[in-house]
Parts: C-alpha cells; structure tokens; sequence
C-alpha cells in the first residue's frame, strides 16, 4: 500500500520515532491524566501544556467504516477501492485513528470488530501505524 | 467593520437577540444563467459578464438601479480553494486576454475592484461608498452584509456570490497530489482521509448514524435527494431545469457512482459556472420596494465543534450541530415549532439528517430522519422539506437555499409556492459543522 508520508513535525517527532520502533504511544496529561491524540500543543480536557508520551496497549475496535473509491489524493487511489476505517483505542476511546484495515478485502469490514496495531512500511522505508483485524 | 475586524461575527452561544433582528430585509435576488463549466473562451459566461447579469437581475427585481447601491460586497474566493497548486486557479496553464480580462480576475473569481472598473453604470454617481475586500463566501458573507446595513456602512447592500467550474477536476494537484503528509494532513491523508472537504467526516458520522439507529443508507438518503431534484425543476433558473433533467429514480440513485461507499455521486452537488446576487437594506428602504420585504431575524457564523480526536464521532457531530441550531433560535428569538421553511445546506446529502434533528423542524428528533423523510415532504404537503431544492437539485450555486427562503417568504414562488404557512424561513450555506445560518421573517417583530 502506498501510503502518503507524514512529516514529523516537532510536536509530532517522539511519536514518529516511537512507531519507528513498533511502538504506539498517545500524549498523556501530566495535570488530569488525560489521553490525546493526535498530539496537541495543550491537554484538551483542562488546557495544561505539561503533555508527556505513554505507551498504549494497541488494541481497539472498528467505530466505522467505508470504502474509497473515488479519493481526491491521487497516490492512495492506485489503490481503490480502499478501506478507511475509524478504530477506536481501548485504552481510552475517545481516541480514534484512520485505518486502512490491511489484510481485509473491502467491503468485508466488520463494525465493533476487534483490531490491533500494525507497523506497515512507507514507500520511502519509513514505518506506519495501521490497524489489523484479530 | 472590515472582514480583518471579527467582532461583527455572531459565533457563539449567549449572543442574545441580534440587536439588528429586523432592521435589514432581502429586497431581491437574481441569478446569472447555469453553465456546467466556463469553457475557457466564451466572454459573454464569464463570471466577470456573469456578475452583471445576476446584479441587474436583483436590481430588477427589488425595484432598483445601478446606481441606487452604496454598498458592494463580494466573495473574491475561488472554490477550488488554496493550496491546491495549479488545480486551485486552473488558469495559468491558458493564454489570457486583452484588458479587462487579463488575469483570472473577471473571469474565474471576481474582485469588487473589477467590478467597479468594468461596470461604470454601478457606480455612475460615485455611489458606492462601501466596498470591503475579502468578503466571506455565502453562508457567512451574507450576515455581514446584513450586519454591514444594520451599522449604517451602506444603505442598499448589493452581495454576489460567484461560483466557478472549469475543466478539469480540482483539488487533484497541488498539496492533493503529494507524497507526503505534513502539518495536520500527517494524522489523516497517509491513510487516504482526505478531510478537506469535510465529506469523509460527514460521511463517518452519518455511518455511525446508520449504525446506531439502524437505518439503511439509500433508504434514508434517496427520498431526500430525489425530493430536492424535483423541487430543483420547479425553479426556472436551476441547473437542471436549463440543461436538461436528472431524470433521477432510486435504482439509478443506489447504482450511481460510488465516491465514499456507502455515499454515491448523487449525494454530491454538481460543480457548475454561475453567479448569485442579492440585495439586502434597511427595513425603511425595503418597504418601499417592488415586492415585499423579507426581513433577516438572525445571522451566525463560525462553528459548533469540530473532533476531538482524529475523525469526529457522531456524539460530537450531533452536540456540534444542537448547539448551531441554539444559536440560531437563540438570535432570532424563534422556536423549532416557529419555523415554518426549512432550506439547511445539502453540498452533501450526508448534512441534512443532522441539520434536520438539530434543528428540530417539524418535531423530527433524534434517529426521526428516515421515518419523516419516507413520508410526504412535497412542496405542497404538511411538510414541504428542503422547498428549494438545494445545491443537489440546482447545481453547486449555494444560492437555492435563500432564494427559495425569500420568495416562499414573499409569496412568490409560483409553482413552487408551499400550501402552508410560510412567514419565517431558516436558510444557509452551512457545510458540516458551519454556524453560517440565517433566519428570515415576512414580520420585522
Ligand atoms: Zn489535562
């Protein structure tokens, strides 16, 4: 899958340097314990900028899902038709990633399923967080 | 007041009644002939020849003349919007021609310095003392006008509103078409969720919609869309009622092509070539004019709400959408059971379920969508849903919507006309999450 490269930027870079090592971690609120992603340059619950990184359990489930079949993003429509999926973390899940559920034909997604992270590879080498059906 | 000032925005909840409910009016609209796309060569359906004919169609239609304006407002946005490299202006790549129509300025987008050059009789008697730049587009430009009027900027508001299509698709190149994913686009486009266009989260949160109370997709969405292109037919001006009919039936609709699965092509607006115009005055001013007036109640801009995390859930998408509807009823001093017109934005189908339960027209709640959709909602039934046909039953000119508002208001909508009361309206150009709401009565108080 050819995904699009993110750029890691310097409020992004610890997460991009986790998930080089097949790690997922999501910003944690020093002041509330809250969890957010994707990063923020302050906690979304009570405004603290204190934001450290932890590690979550990479398990979630699919909220939903549809099928790209027409993408204004040329490079991701080499592979149409495409699942984009919405998962939910279980660590906390109010945090939600896009999905491209590989290893699952489309159309064949199955809402509430249950998903764990996969490190996939970028067409430059690089790593990517994506999520596997269980 | 200029467009950099933004305290004349009405974006939040506790604004009270505006303190101009009433004082301004809509004393005419007109629209410039359709055209699928501008076809690079013919100067007669540039959007620069297309603004004067939508303007002297309003004048005409208030009463007035050219040079009766003092206020000029318009939307110098082009609707590929930026950061979409060369398929943003689509221009570059054509020879250009000689003066006035030498840059894409009077023939792709229009600035109110063009049109103040180009059409001396607007402004013969040097009567136009109030032109701001960068005025918003529709949804949110035609409340600073009104605002505008309220605070005595201009008497008689002239707003024209252009929407451009040209060859080609757009929003293809440009940043569309990088490999990489920088800024904010790094949480989303590696994956393929292009969020720009707001279709994707619209189209997640209508899933999860479906999902939750049980509701199929087309089951939902087709008695909507069809209703919007018949309503479309009954406007003389609309796309499809001068290029030629959908002839739209649900096979076709449930057939159609998909973009998102489960959203088909027709649950999109088709892009067209077109230009808008309306006139908005004082509610002295307007009682004096050809038709009666329609007075402007409230107007909102910014947002409900946008997602806390990556996509936006449907908790959040309904929150987002009850506190607009708040805000609406909140400035207008109007109830639900109040609001007797009903023409929310539909860009995408994928909207209107939740414009429709936010704003609780007709009593329709949560989860109620499917069921009051697959009733009667013709124009001349109890419940005449969406009477202007929209974008999806007019083309992308995001006019429909306060055009059919006013003349429902008037009594002037001919075969369109509702059979039921129809003394206040609410209208937008509100994609998604957008405040950019008005709320219309054919009584100031
Ligand atoms: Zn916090």
């Amino acid at each position: 899958m050819p995904y699009i490269v993110p750029v890691p930027d310097e409020l992004s870079k610890p997460f991009w340097d986790a998930v080089q090592e097949k790690r997922l971690i999501v910003q944690h609120c020093v002041a509330c314990n809250s969890l957010q992603y994707p990063p923020r340059p302050r906690c979304l619950d009570c405004n603290a900028e204190a934001m450290d990184w932890k590690d979550v359990s990479g398990k979630g489930h699919i909220l939903t899902c549809g099928v790209l079949e027409d993408s204004h993003l040329p490079v991701r429509a080499a592979d149409q038709p495409l699942n984009l999926a919405v998962v939910t973390l279980d660590d906390d899940p109010r945090i939600n990633y896009y999905a491209n559920l590989p290893g699952t034909p489309p159309f064949q997604v199955t809402v509430g399923a249950a998903v764990e992270v996969t490190f996939e590879e970028c067409p430059d080498g690089s790593l990517i967080h994506d999520w596997r059906v269980i | 007041m200029t467009t950099e000032d933004r305290s004349w925005r009405r974006d939040r909840e506790g604004l009270g009644v505006w303190n101009g409910r009433g004082k301004t009016a809509f004393a005419g609209w007109g629209m410039s002939p359709i055209d699928r796309r501008w076809d690079g060569v013919s100067m007669d359906r540039t959007l620069g020849e297309y603004c004067k004919v939508a303007a002297r169609a309003a004048l005409e239609d208030a009463g007035l003349k050219p040079e009766d304006v003092d206020g000029l407002f318009m939307c110098p946005d082009n609707m590929a919007g930026a950061n979409s490299g060369a398929s943003a202006s689509w221009g570059p790549s054509r020879p250009y021609f000689a003066p006035p129509y030498d840059s894409e300025d009077g023939l792709t987008i229009v600035t109110n310095k063009w049109l103040l050059a180009n059409w001396p009789e607007l402004n013969a008697n040097k009567n136009v003392t109030y032109a701001p730049d960068a005025v918003p587009s529709i949804g949110e430009g035609l409340g600073f006008t009104a605002q505008a009027v309220v605070d005595g900027k201009c008497k008689v508001g002239l707003y024209i509103y252009t929407a451009n299509n040209l060859d080609g698709r757009y929003r293809r190149g440009g940043t569309f078409a990088a490999p990489k994913a920088p800024g904010a686009s790094q949480w989303n486009n590696p994956w393929g969720a292009n969020v720009i266009d707001l279709q994707l989260n619209t189209t997640f949160a209508l899933t999860q919609y479906c999902q939750r109370y049980g509701v199929d997709w087309d089951d939902l969405m087709f008695p909507i869309v069809m209703q919007e292109h018949m309503n479309g037919l009954m406007n003389d001006w609309g796309f499809y009622s001068t290029n030629g009919a959908s002839h739209l039936n649900r096979e076709d609709y449930v057939n159609s092509r998909p973009i998102t699965s489960p959203a088909h092509i027709w649950d999109y607006d088709r892009p067209v070539n077109a230009v808008g115009a309306f006139i908005v005055t004082t509610a002295e001013r307007a009682k004096d004019m050809k038709h009666k007036p329609v007075y402007i109640l409230n107007h909102n801009q910014g947002s409900g709400g946008s997602a806390r995390s990556s996509s936006i859930t449907l908790d959040e998408y309904e929150a987002a959408n009850a506190k607009v509807a708040r805000m609406c009823y909140e400035g207008s001093g109007l109830q639900a059971k109040d609001i007797d017109i009903f023409n929310p934005y539909d860009g995408f189908s994928s909207f209107l379920p939740f414009s429709l339960e936010a704003f609780g027209w007709h009593g329709v709640g949560k989860g109620e969508a499917r069921d009051f959709v697959n009733g009667d909602i013709s124009i001349h039934g109890p419940h005449p849903y969406l009477s202007g046909g929209g974008n999806l039953g007019n083309g992308r000119t995001r006019t429909a919507m306060y055009i059919d508002s006013i003349e429902q208001l008037r009594g002037t909508a001919g075969e369109r006309q509702v059979t039921v009361k129809a003394e206040t309206a609410i209208c937008a150009f509100a994609p998604a999450l957008s405040a950019a709401y008005l709320v219309l009565g054919s009584d100031p108080h």
